[in-house]
């Protein structure tokens, strides 16, 4: 039975599992009933001047027959008055001590307006703060949220604000609708911020209604963008995830959010830098039940690996982490087709025929039977035919030795630099960047 | 599957015939499983729970598979139910789990029987241990009988802390999964695994120990503070027509067991008669098929609409070739000048409603009788009692179906409770190994709410 308690910059959960600012965090009732159901931790749908919702607000991408694969939304902050929901913080907070409990907020970017809010909140008892910069619909068209998230001075300001009122640890949410994340990162850490957590949501329009030609979702016949998540966005939040924790200017606890659905989606997060996770989609698919498996499976992959504390994981793939200009250019794999395995489907040719370097031949045994054969010295390495294929075991990419001394891009320009000859017009189409 | 049975040859050397005792269904292949968990809507409050008997939380172990949480899927499947891996196998899932499935109404159901297997057999094959043992808390139980009930409240039993003591008669433990269930439905180290769940508690497994005969049930009330009677049923019971002594007529229970051990060629080329058209009649007419027997019937005084068996069974048998003699019942087993069986008379009956408007009644057809040349008869009406150990306990019983208050599981007296097989008849409880292993596990919680309370009273 692994340690699974975590502590992100002073704030102690019993797991790394808190629920996001989110519909699910709306009210005492709900949140109550997550701490219940095992969650360590939540923050609290974004405290701010009540806003009037939409009806009609969420929308999903199902794939494939894979229902909710991606999920959009355009509901705003809370729509609750203030005091009932510091009334229900209050009450939620004393009856789960131990959980980490967290306000969302969000103000007017105006100094005396931050330090109102956040006295009025720690006044009750919180174990932290998050400022959500990241919401991108609704109240970013009133300066709020992503129109604050994506200008760093803005960001900057407002978290130094927030700290010169604030006495509990204070987590700055990033929007990811930005070109370079580690840029309001920073910005946040300059303004005193004690975390981050990323991703908010992303851009985005769920679809079109093909015989209505409606938005999806529509609003009496009108749509707006909305903020995406999901298993969708995982990779982009990843991404970000793991830039903000590279990087030594950001340097802060980071609170991992976006597509997280499993305990394995967590284990992830953790090892690029996430000292805790955030979870959203997946509870409003399933309920807060979910949390089971994600504690359960967590703990066994931890006592698999014989690991005493989840913060053994913490960042441990950080550093594998880089630029594409640090990579091995003379490490090579090539694809390897395991007959026994292989079902024949032919998917695999026809992607490297296609679509990439046409070295998957197509044979014929004596017995009449098909089967596929890598032409190795042509095959890149690419990944392309082991990702179509639908088979486990049936494709392979076996590392093949060069006999030649890693080299990176980097390294071979210092190279080429200190012999001072900047022509290698010879072989520079062969490991050419795409 | 006929087709495939190694059956044609005269001569059958026993290794190929114990090819035919394979388990018939492989288990699900990694895809299969990963693709089918995703499948699974993760219901609340989900109807399968509700139709397991012992309530294993299934959309929560289908989820453990899908997220690669082998030994939580595991775990969530046992926790419920100390017999899982043999419920994965022999449960009529399609009358529990799977019929209850909401998926029957706009697809198919969810698999739940192959996926708790698929989990299961990750268990067996990995040698996890998935639970521990209380902390002792002083008290004994003595359980009578090592079948799924026993084995369910030994484990439940060893949990709480209690000391547990399981009298065995038979060489092993398991009862019915171990030695009753055919083995290609059921390998026999499927039971003996979970028999190994519940040794490795610390519970003392002592075969080959008949209580009333090795040991007196005095001593068993004196020495522990509760006894559980989890014995099961007997022998069929004598036909009582003539020939029953015949050499080739065997007992469906004692026919089953011999193959869970040893394949013998006794049976090929032999026609044989089944008696009967419950569970256990499908597995003896689906054995002898599998011996090399070269034609089988099934003996029934009713129809296929009044048969115990289950639906899956019935379609079973006749994929193995069985043929069904409906609206027939035995008169005499008729034996050749060596004291074998060569021929079974029959007479035909008609249904007749009864006169309280319950099942209708076989009634024989006068001058029906016919005689079906046969070289084997197998006896499957049914199960008779352990009424000699009943009666020594002194517990109150109706012709050896013991009653016990269906809350507690107490028998008439307090300090010996029953579950399982024990208990099942004139209306009470259920004879699937699945209800067994419940009632095994509600007799634990039972004994530990009364013993520990009474602790709390007394000191």
């Amino acid at each position: 039975m692994a340690d699974l308690r975590i502590n992100l910059a002073g704030i102690c959960s019993p797991n790394p599992f808190w629920l996001a600012s989110a519909p699910p965090t709306n009210t005492g009732y709900q949140v109550q009933r997550a701490f219940e159901a095992g969650w360590g931790g939540a923050v609290w749908k974004t405290l701010g001047d009540p806003i009037i919702n939409t009806s009609s607000r969420f929308a999903a991408v199902h794939f494939n027959g894979q229902r909710v694969a991606g999920f959009n939304n355009i509901e705003l902050i809370t729509d609750r008055p203030l005091e009932v929901n510091l009334k229900e913080i209050y009450e939620t907070k004393k009856r789960f001590p131990n959980h980490a409990l967290v306000v969302s907020l969000m103000v007017e970017p105006k100094r005396e307006k931050w330090h109102e809010i956040v006295k009025k909140v720690e006044a009750i008892g919180v174990d932290g703060l998050e400022l959500n910069f990241g919401c991108p619909h609704g109240m970013a068209e009133r300066g709020m949220g992503a129109a604050s998230g994506q200008q760093p001075d803005l960001v900057e300001m407002q978290t130094m604000w927030v700290k010169e009122a604030a006495k509990t640890p204070v987590i700055v949410k990033l929007t990811p609708n930005i070109t370079d994340i580690t840029t309001t990162a920073k910005a946040a850490v300059r303004g005193g911020a004690d975390a981050i957590s990323l991703i908010n949501t992303i851009n985005s329009l769920a679809g079109v209604d093909i015989d209505t030609w409606n938005t999806i979702p529509h609003v009496g016949g009108k749509g707006a963008h909305g903020g995406y998540c999901g298993p969708a966005v995982k990779p982009i939040a990843l991404n970000m995830v793991a830039e903000c924790a590279r990087s030594p200017e950001v340097g802060v606890p980071i609170s991992g959010i976006g597509g997280i659905s499993s305990w394995r989606d967590a284990v992830e997060f953790l090892l690029m830098g996430s000292t805790g996770v955030q979870v959203c989609t997946a509870a409003m698919h399933h309920g807060f039940s979910i949390v089971e498996d994600m504690i359960d499976g967590l703990n066994n992959y931890l006592d698999g690996k014989d690991l005493h504390s989840v913060n053994e994981l913490i960042g441990r793939s950080v550093e594998r982490y880089s630029d594409w200009g640090d990579l091995d250019l003379n490490y090579a794999v090539v694809a390897r087709i395991e007959q026994d395995n292989c079902i024949v489907c032919n998917k695999c040719h026809i992607a490297c025929e296609d679509t990439s370097h046409q070295c998957i031949e197509r044979h014929t045994d004596v017995n009449g039977n098909g089967y596929l054969k890598v032409r190795e010295e042509d095959c890149v390495g690419c990944n392309l035919c082991s990702i179509v294929c639908p088979v486990e075991g049936a494709i392979s990419m076996i590392e093949i030795p060069t006999g030649e001394l890693p080299l990176s891009w980097n390294q071979r320009q210092a190279a080429i630099g200190a012999t001072g000859s900047g022509n290698d017009s010879e072989d520079s189409g062969k490991k050419e960047a795409v | 599957m006929g087709k495939s049975l190694n059956v044609n040859a005269t001569f059958i050397p026993s290794e190929s015939l114990r090819r035919n005792f394979a388990e018939v269904k492989a288990g699900m292949r990694p895809m299969e499983a990963i693709e089918e968990s995703n499948r699974c809507l993760y219901c609340y409050d989900a109807p399968c729970i509700k139709a397991c008997p012992t309530g294993i939380n299934i959309p929560s172990f289908i989820k453990k598979i899908a997220s690669g949480n082998m030994l939580g899927s595991a775990r969530a499947i046992m926790d419920a139910n100390p017999v899982g891996a043999t419920c994965a196998r022999v449960c009529p899932t399609e009358e529990l789990c799977e019929g209850a499935c909401v998926l029957n109404h706009s697809s198919k159901p969810i698999m739940i029987g192959d996926l708790q297997r698929y989990a299961t057999d990750w268990a067996i094959k990995n040698e996890q241990m998935l639970f521990t043992a209380g902390h002792s808390n002083g008290m004994a139980v003595a359980v009578i009988g090592g079948g799924p009930a026993g084995l369910s409240a030994a484990r439940e039993l060893a949990r709480f802390g209690f000391a547990v003591t399981i009298f065995e008669a038979r060489e092993q433990a398991g009862g019915l999964d171990t030695y009753g269930i055919v083995s290609f439905r059921l390998p026999q180290s499927i039971s003996l695994w979970e028999v190994e769940q519940v040794r490795k508690l610390g519970v003392d497994i002592r075969t080959g120990v008949r209580v009333g005969t090795d040991i007196s049930t005095a001593e068993l009330l004196e020495q522990y503070d509760a006894v559980v009677l989890a014995i099961g049923m007997s022998k069929v019971p004598m036909l009582g027509i003539d020939g029953e002594q015949l050499e080739g007529v065997y007992d469906a229970i004692d026919f089953v067991e011999v193959t869970k051990t040893e394949i013998k060629t006794d049976l090929v080329g032999k026609r044989t008669a089944v008696i009967g058209a419950g569970n256990t009649a499908v597995d003896a007419a689906t054995c002898s098929v599998r011996l090399g027997a070269s034609n089988v019937k099934m003996v029934y005084r009713r129809t296929n609409e009044e048969m115990t068996a289950y639906d899956f069974e019935f379609e079973f048998a006749k994929q193995d070739g069985v043929e069904f003699e409906w609206l027939t019942a035995p008169v005499r087993i008729i034996g050749d000048e060596n004291g074998r069986v060569k021929g079974l008379e029959c007479i035909k009956m008609r249904l007749e409603a009864s006169e309280d408007g319950g099942r209708k009644l076989p009634v024989p057809v006068k001058g029906s009788n016919f005689t079906l040349a046969v070289e084997a008869v197998i006896k499957a009406i049914g199960q008779t009692r352990h009424l000699s150990l009943i009666e020594q306990l002194g517990i109150e019983h109706k012709r050896g179906i013991v009653t016990v208050d269906p809350d507690t599981y107490q028998t008439s007296n307090p300090h010996i409770y029953a579950a399982g097989d024990v208990i099942f008849g004139e209306g009470q409880g259920e004879a699937m190994v699945v209800s067994a292993a419940q009632q095994g596990k509600l007799t634990a919680y039972s004994i530990y709410n009364t013993l520990s309370a009474g602790r709390e009273r007394y000191g």
